[in-house]
């Protein structure tokens, strides 16, 4: 599988909230070729035995020790908690803070490689968002979803911290909808047999599968690479013909009488779906990802079908 | 249970359709490498539904007459052309004619107003058949790409002109042009004859307009005549496409020389209306 790897020494990689299901997803990917430390305050049944791991709060002083002691040669920081559900105050200082001191520690403890999972809702869906946006563009998501503020702030400091530590390589990865076992807003959609959609929109969508946004980490840890990189997976199409494809019904609803209703069943606890998210169903936000075909080597391996056929077997895991 | 009514209905609808025009569609279909709409959700087949009511406008409504359809090349190009009516119909008869009477058919694609994604239905009605909202970007994918594009650089000015200033071309944009001296784009200059005459505009009501939030709001004495008034009057269109023209040069450069290119454009526009207006003989035939 690993092709571009295949010629690199093992690293010592230490993943930051290693026990969310992404993170499962890259440390069984990871662990046989390179040494895999993981740092989460949630514990991760069934890890595999060479896995190092420690329970800790990314924002607690034994941190730093792990850091001090560990030696890594690359940190991956998935560590984002992204509960909407939670207070704005535990989100805002988990994620800023908990993000400002891995960056710190990979300063002082001599890590040679960050790498950091933005989202490209950071751009956020816009009717005036040009069809393919570039890694320059402005990140706009946070005007009508403040959630995703914490990401953007995520994705920032990673930009400040490239250009003030050149000598740590620093990746800031930005992946369309993540499709696949984890738990996040476009898989749980896909999975809906009935999911809501706006009457008269339907715009194009990019989805990428998990394991694919698993290889460009893989690919970023490479030595020499370094930056932002938008990441696109299966070819895109129009959000009816996904859930078409995943099996779903859409269920229409008048986008002027759909945000109050959503904001009353969210006000209730009725639904997990944000009511601001709407946009997405709305409004393109697709990204260009050339550049991480030319500079990282990624190119995406599962088309729409497959990936589609992934969520199906996903769907039945989960229940 | 309503899959087997809409397959029932894409049946008839394929029925009703001659086999050259379902060939076509599918010509333009050959160009998605198997997926159903292209990344800009461009759909050939939501084509079908719209081509019997466009083809009656084009061939008995306007009863359009094109020239020179064969100077256009293969490959991407930049099809620029005057605008007038005070509905974009012209672009949709441009359209209409590389669909119809050119060989191979070409989807044009056209670039839509910022605002148009934010209206339902109409934003998923013209992406589906091929409108692209127009940001420098996404005019730059699409050549890249290979299609052909059609913009007016004059803009909403050129199509909501009062009867007065008919074929009175307004100021051209200069974004059309860097965007061609950098993709290495061809040029083929448009003159639409007709379309000026199709809503006779007396008035604009720009402000009133503004209120509703529309740029502008031109009134038609026809227009007041309930029902049958807001159609368009059965004007001739002929439509002229010009020889191809190719610039070379920085796509960086001051306006001031970029302005000297697009005059030239200009210049071959307003040519061609002349030439056409010359032809004419009749508004209505």
């Amino acid at each position: 599988m690993n092709e571009i790897l295949t010629e690199t020494r093992p690293l010592r990689i230490a993943i930051t909230g290693i026990s969310g299901r992404f993170g499962h997803l890259l440390t069984r990917r990871l662990h046989r070729r390179h040494t895999v430390v993981g740092i989460d305050r949630r514990s991760f049944p069934g890890a595999p035995a060479d896995v190092e791991l420690h329970r800790v709060d990314i924002r607690r002083k034994r941190c730093e020790e792990i850091f001090r002691k560990g030696a890594f040669d690359a940190v991956v920081h998935l560590n984002v908690m992204h509960d909407p559900r939670a207070s704005s105050n535990e989100h805002h200082t988990f994620n800023i803070q908990g993000s400002t001191r891995v960056m710190h520690y990979c300063q002082r403890y001599g890590v040679r490689k960050l790498i950091l999972l933005s989202s490209a809702n950071v751009y956020g869906p816009r009717a005036d968002n040009t069809q393919f946006l570039t890694e320059d563009a402005p990140l706009m998501g946070g005007d009508r979803f403040p959630q995703i503020q914490d990401i953007i702030g995520i994705d920032m400091l990673g930009q400040s911290f490239f250009w003030k530590h050149p000598q740590v390589e620093t990746v800031i990865l930005r992946p369309v909808h993540i499709i696949g076992a984890v738990r996040n807003a476009p898989s749980n959609y896909l999975r809906l047999a009935r999911p809501w959609t706006l009457a008269g929109f339907d715009p194009m969508v990019q989805l990428i599968h998990e394991d694919d946004v698993a290889r460009a980490i893989e690919q970023a840890l490479e030595p020499g690479r370094q930056g932002i990189f938008n990441l696109a997976g299966c070819e895109p199409a129009p959000l009816s013909h996904l859930i078409a494809r995943a099996g779903g019904r859409a269920w229409p609803l008048l986008h002027f009488a759909a945000e109050p209703l959503l904001q009353k069943l969210w006000d209730l606890r009725l639904t997990s779906f944000p009511p601001p998210e709407l946009d997405h169903l709305r409004y393109v936000c697709m990204v260009d990802a050339a550049r991480a075909r030319d500079v990282l080597g990624f190119t995406p391996r599962y088309d729409l079908d497959a990936t589609l056929a992934h969520l199906a077997l996903t769907r039945s895991l989960l229940g | 249970m309503l899959n087997p009514l809409r397959q029932l209905l894409a049946q008839r609808l394929d029925a009703r359709l001659d086999s050259e025009l379902l060939d076509r569609i599918d010509q333009l279909k050959a160009s998605l490498g198997g997926h159903r709409t292209d990344a800009f959700g461009f759909d050939p087949d939501a084509l079908k539904p719209v081509i019997p009511f466009v083809e009656f406008l084009y061939r008995t409504w306007f009863r359009v007459q094109t020239f020179g359809l064969d100077h256009i090349p293969t490959g991407r190009v930049l099809l620029i052309s005057n605008h007038s009516g005070q509905v974009p119909l012209d672009g949709m008869m441009i359209g209409t004619s590389l669909l119809l009477d050119a060989h191979p058919p070409r989807a044009v694609r056209s670039m839509v107003e910022r605002w148009v994604p934010s209206l339902p239905y109409v934003s998923t009605f013209f992406a589906r058949l091929g409108q692209v909202l127009g940001t420098p970007e996404n005019c730059r994918a699409l050549l890249a790409e290979e299609h052909a594009v059609l913009v007016f650089p004059e803009g909403q000015p050129g199509i909501n002109k009062t009867f007065d200033k008919r074929y009175q071309l307004q100021t051209f944009g200069n974004g059309f042009m860097r965007l061609a001296l950098e993709t290495r784009t061809p040029i083929i200059p448009v003159g639409v004859v007709g379309a000026e005459e199709q809503y006779p505009a007396l008035w604009n009501l720009e402000k009133l307009g503004r209120l509703v939030g529309a740029p502008a709001l031109p009134i038609a004495p026809t227009m007041l005549l309930p029902g049958i008034g807001l159609l368009p009057l059965p004007t001739r269109y002929l439509i002229w496409f010009g020889h191809p023209m190719t610039f070379t040069g920085d796509p960086d450069d001051d306006d001031t020389v970029i302005g000297g290119k697009v005059a030239q454009v200009k210049a071959a526009v307003e040519g061609l209306l002349q030439h056409g207006l010359a032809e004419r003989e009749h508004v209505f035939w």
